[in-house]
């Protein structure tokens, strides 16, 4: 195992393995999931200056943060939605690490997100991907790959007066994987796992629904999914160990085929 | 005839901003009834209870019977000039750098004769309608105006000295996603404010004031109050032209205490619209007050609009409230920390307005236009305390007869 | 009841301390000179004085009692007569009535008033409740502002031109030049006082006084210690002193003298024609007008006329102001109230030197202080009569 291990770095070192980062900056700037104004809402990301080599700190600078559970990129544990509540282990501080480190496997449905804001993961296109790449292992993460974290400002949430505009899976894509292929969790580059108009669905927020009832985790705000092979790549994603937390904003990594390889 | 006053040329970059200095801000504790007064630009003089005797200026005792009982009471402010002086050099800088300064003596029809600022289309001897105004050192004074309004009459230097009028200024809107910026930016532009900025937080969501804003000519510009960067990056690129600033930005929701489950809400409320507003006083206040002097449009107000419930509260909406009074108590606060730059803070209090989050609630409601008059005429008397619409006016009257029954009343009107 | 005239009183001693335009010296110091002086003329240790009465703007933070340990007197009768202008007359009236009745032996009186660099206006802005409430506040002109009121609304009233305001003070300055201690050493023609530097309109910069450091002292004793000492002496014909006075009038065009006037003439057992030279409080001409006029020399609103009328220099038919007043020798502050009285005894005495007036053995001396907000509140004045030379 020593000798995997040494290798593993060794091959860090010379680029055969290359680490991406699918993780956005965290900025004032950047949106965060809007509900109706009636409701709760998600905290942004905000950061005040504690001190800056100034009175209030002669020799050092540092920041206080405030921000939500599920601001930026970030990770959604069992206990986050209803569905999830009496799940085992289902809080950020209780899940197995093991669970952090896996293999991904990535649905490219750019294509069709370009043409479609409101494009659907279906399970067709599941079948179809499988065809080509084979069957999702399980204890998989899954990527919904729609190059969406390319765009910024308002395209991002793409509202409008009856919501948000977002592709994002179908009830029946999300049950072929958690119920059929049981994967360990599924993530987007959109500002949610379900899609802009997943209220409307039956259950309302399917991905959210299904995949916590289950145990299963979501990766939301993720970035730069382009950079990643349908397959073969291993997904590092660790939330932070908050106590009895739904999740967590946290740097998403993935180590992949270099070049060479 | 008053000189109509032209836009100033762009700032010569090689000058020197002029130092404010203010006119003489000391008065005694009975002078400052006046100074109340003036600040919700009401003419009102010492009346002897007993007697009746009106007299100024301020003092301790009746000057004609020796009673102490000498509440300040609305007076006519109708008078003649009895003897005027131009002074032209004085030992205050303040005068000293604005003479020629004409001053006068008028007889009150109500009785007393009174030394006071003269406008500069008061003819000698003219009857004088007086005003009782907030000078730079933000104590009352008072100004003989014409009796009938003259053309520019706005733009008389004693006037124009005493007033916050946006005319030839510059003004940020500090939210234009609050639904009356757009009324207010309109209005702003009608009374002459050469600019008008708007503020826009979180720009990834649509703001559905866009198009009018545009329309009454404001341009948008990022600014959240809640983020300390984007207020300090605003008050950088635009701090120097604020010579007014709007402070619309404001985090609304309905609820007492028990009628919310935690604090997140009160978390946002507060802070937008009690840490907001402290974030954009560090940012923009000491700009403004380093421009008190800068001319024509010199930096000359900060307005707040706050409910009027910041005074006293109802549960109704108890922890909105509860955010305004931090805000209200703040506004204090910066109103005596900017006085010594003569910067003034101008508070319009408003009952519930005419928007979605008082949807529940029964008419009369303040509209978008009536914030925007309030706001002007506010700004064009250089009042400090404004009461917009028949609610807040309301509120008013009865704080004064007695805070406390009015905290009873309002109490059992949020009552279920 | 009929006032008891000052029969036995007199005053004696009269000293100018030079002024100066500024000092660096104290109030302490100018009051301790002038009175050093008047006791050495009377030839009076400090020590044995027993009376003491003080007028002054700028001891601060002593007081009255605070210089009695400060100059090492022990007075048993002391006084604090804040009133300006008024203080000479006022002095006077209370000295004498101690000394007659035995209170005090001998009462030196004593104004002075340090004028350092920025304490003009320091002076201005503590000088009353009403000045800092109702008058700084419109303008800052301070005095100059209020007399232009006046000055104004007396020009409408009665048609008194600058031109009759400019002969006063060319006058004056006419009498200053023989003054050796003035501190006006120009002469002035009434063209220069026509287009000087506007103050505040209609006054402009010669009919200001100008603030000075200086102190001005006089003895008040019995008539047999006087003569005992050798001293020239003038009697004490009548006094008259009054406090805000027509307050209902709506701006200051007449002085508390009016409410008094017979009294003082009938006192004094004389008329305005008897009078040798006038000495009136000239903080401004249009005040020196207003009080040849409350005194009785012409009707009310005939100032203007009996000033071109008559020659108001020392060898004129209606001597004024002597030495110079105020307006051309300056404004000692609380000195200012003494000027007139103690340059009044020197005349009557006939030790006036160089301003002395031909024969002069009567004189009426007036004070007038304390703008509080709109007008000045004290009016005081004196016939006193002397040996002359």
């Amino acid at each position: 195992m020593t000798g995997t291990l040494t290798a593993f770095a060794a091959e860090i070192a010379t680029g055969a393995i290359r680490v991406v980062d699918l993780t956005h900056t965290l900025d004032p700037d950047f949106p965060v999931i809007i509900l109706p104004p009636e409701f709760g809402q998600c905290a942004r990301f905000r950061m005040e200056e504690i001190s800056a080599y100034d009175h209030r700190g002669p020799g050092w600078k540092w920041h206080n943060l405030s921000l939500s559970e599920h601001t930026g990129t970030h990770f959604d544990a069992p206990s986050h939605w209803i569905s999830g509540r009496e799940v085992p282990n289902g809080d950020v501080d209780e899940i197995a690490v093991e669970n952090f480190v896996g293999p991904v496997a990535v649905i490219d449905c750019s294509e069709g997100a370009a043409q479609d804001d409101d494009f659907e993961l279906t399970p067709e296109i599941i079948l179809a991907w499988e065809a080509r790449h084979g069957r999702i292992p399980p204890d998989s993460w899954v990527l919904m790959r729609t190059d969406w974290s390319k765009r910024t400002g308002a395209a991002y949430l793409n509202m409008r007066s009856d919501g948000p505009h977002s592709p994002g899976p179908t009830p029946e894509a999300i049950r072929l994987l958690v119920e059929e292929r049981d994967i360990r969790g599924f993530g987007t580059e959109t500002v949610g796992t379900d899609a802009g108009q997943g209220a409307h669905y039956t259950p309302p927020y399917p991905a959210h629904y299904i995949l916590h009832g289950a145990g299963k985790y979501g990766l939301q705000c993720l970035h730069g999914l382009d950079k990643l092979p349908p397959t073969g790549a291993v997904l590092m994603a660790a939330p932070l160990k908050i106590k009895g937390g739904t999740g967590s904003p946290l740097r998403v990594l993935a180590l992949v085929p270099g070049e060479s390889t | 005839m008053t000189t109509p006053l032209t836009p100033p040329p762009r700032k010569d970059p090689l000058k020197r901003t002029v130092s404010p200095t203010q006119p003489p801000g000391i008065r005694s504790r009975a002078a400052h009834g006046l100074t109340a007064a003036a600040a919700e630009g009401r003419f009102a003089l010492q009346t002897c209870a007993e007697c009746g005797t009106v007299q100024y200026p301020p003092r301790d005792a009746c000057c004609n019977c020796l009673s102490v009982d000498l509440p300040w009471r609305d007076v006519s402010p109708a008078g003649t000039l009895l003897a005027e002086t131009t002074v032209q050099t004085s030992v205050r800088l303040y005068f000293r750098e604005r003479t020629p300064w004409r001053v006068g003596s008028v007889q009150l029809d109500a009785g007393p004769v009174v030394i006071c600022h003269v406008h500069g289309d008061v003819v000698p001897n003219a009857r004088v309608h007086l005003r009782n105004l907030l000078d730079r050192s933000g104590q009352g004074v008072i100004l003989a105006l014409p009796e009938e309004r003259t053309d520019h009459m706005a733009d008389d230097p004693e006037l124009r000295a005493m007033s916050s009028d946006p005319h030839l200024r510059r003004v940020l809107i500090t939210d234009g996603r609050h639904p009356f910026a757009p009324d207010l930016a309109a209005a702003l532009k009608a009374a002459g404010a050469t600019m008008v900025f708007a503020g826009e937080p979180e720009t990834w969501l649509p703001n559905p004031n866009r198009a009018a804003l545009e329309a009454a000519g404001a341009e948008i510009l990022p600014l959240d109050v809640t983020d300390t960067k984007s207020v300090e990056r605003m008050a950088g690129e635009i701090g120097g032209k604020a010579d007014i600033l709007i402070n619309t930005a404001r985090f609304l929701r309905p609820g007492g205490v028990l009628a919310r489950g935690g604090t997140d809400v009160a978390r946002d409320e507060m802070n937008v619209n009690y840490l907001g507003l402290m974030r954009l006083a560090q940012a923009f206040g000491p700009a403004m007050c380093g421009r008190t002097a800068d001319g024509v449009n010199s930096a000359v107000a900060w307005v707040n609009i706050l409910s009027v419930y910041a005074r006293t509260n109802t549960p109704a909406y108890g922890c909105f409230n509860a955010s305004q009074a931090a805000a209200l108590s703040l506004a204090q606060s910066m109103r005596a920390e900017f006085r010594a730059s003569g910067l003034r803070v101008m508070n319009v209090y408003t009952g519930p307005t005419e928007e979605d989050w008082y949807q529940p609630l029964p008419p009369p409601k303040v509209t978008g236009t009536a914030l925007a008059r309030s706001v002007i005429s506010g700004l064009q008397q250089g009042l400090e305390d404004v009461w917009c619409g028949d609610v807040a006016k309301d509120f008013n009257e009865r704080f004064r007869k007695d805070p406390k029954v009015l905290e009873i009343e309002l109490g059992q009107e949020g009552g279920e | 009841m009929t006032r008891q005239p000052y029969d036995g009183v007199v005053l004696a001693a009269p000293v100018t301390i030079p002024y100066t335009r500024y000092s660096t010296e104290t109030a302490h110091w100018w009051i301790a000179r002038a009175l050093r002086a008047a006791l050495k003329t009377a030839d009076l240790s400090p020590k044995s004085l027993d009376g003491l009465s003080v007028a002054s703007f700028t001891l601060f933070p002593d007081t009255p009692v605070g210089l009695t340990q400060h100059l090492g007197l022990s007075p048993r009768w002391l006084d604090s007569v804040p009133m300006g202008g008024a203080s000479g007359v006022v002095a006077l009236r209370r000295a004498a009535r101690a000394v007659q009745a035995g209170d005090a032996h001998i009462v030196a009186c004593v104004a002075g008033d340090t004028n350092h660099i920025d304490s003009f206006r320091r002076l201005l802005s503590s000088f009353s409740r009403f000045a800092m409430d109702a008058g700084y506040p419109y303008g800052y002109g301070g005095p100059n502002a209020n007399f232009a009121l006046l000055t104004d609304r007396y020009m409408q009233e009665y048609g008194a031109t600058r031109e009759d305001f400019g002969r006063i003070c060319v006058a004056q300055r006419d009498n200053a030049l023989r003054n050796p201690h003035a501190v006006m050493k120009k002469p002035l023609t009434l063209e220069q006082y026509l287009s000087a530097r506007p103050i505040s309109d209609p006054i402009a910069l010669f009919d200001c006084v100008m603030p000075v450091a200086g102190s001005e002292a006089y003895l008040v004793m019995r008539e047999e210690d006087a003569q005992r000492r050798s001293l020239p002496y003038a009697r004490i014909c009548s006094t008259i002193e009054r406090h805000n006075a027509h307050t209902a009038d709506p701006i200051q065009l007449r002085g508390g003298w009016t409410v008094d006037i017979d009294e003082l003439w009938e006192m004094a057992g004389c008329t305005p024609a008897d009078i040798d030279l006038l000495q009136t409080y000239d903080d401004y001409p249009v005040i020196s007008a207003m009080q040849i006029e409350d005194l009785g020399f012409c009707p009310k609103g005939e100032a203007p006329q009996f000033i071109r009328d008559h020659d108001l220099t020392i060898a004129g038919d209606f001597p004024h102001n002597t030495s110079g007043g105020q307006l051309s020798a300056g404004q000692a502050g609380a000195a200012g109230g003494f000027i007139g009285l103690v340059e009044a005894i020197r005349q009557v005495t006939g030790t006036a030197g160089p301003t002395q007036v031909a024969g002069a053995k009567r004189a009426a001396v007036a004070g007038f202080g304390m703008i509080n907000y709109d007008r000045g509140l004290c009016s005081a004045a004196a016939i006193i009569e002397g040996q002359g030379a």
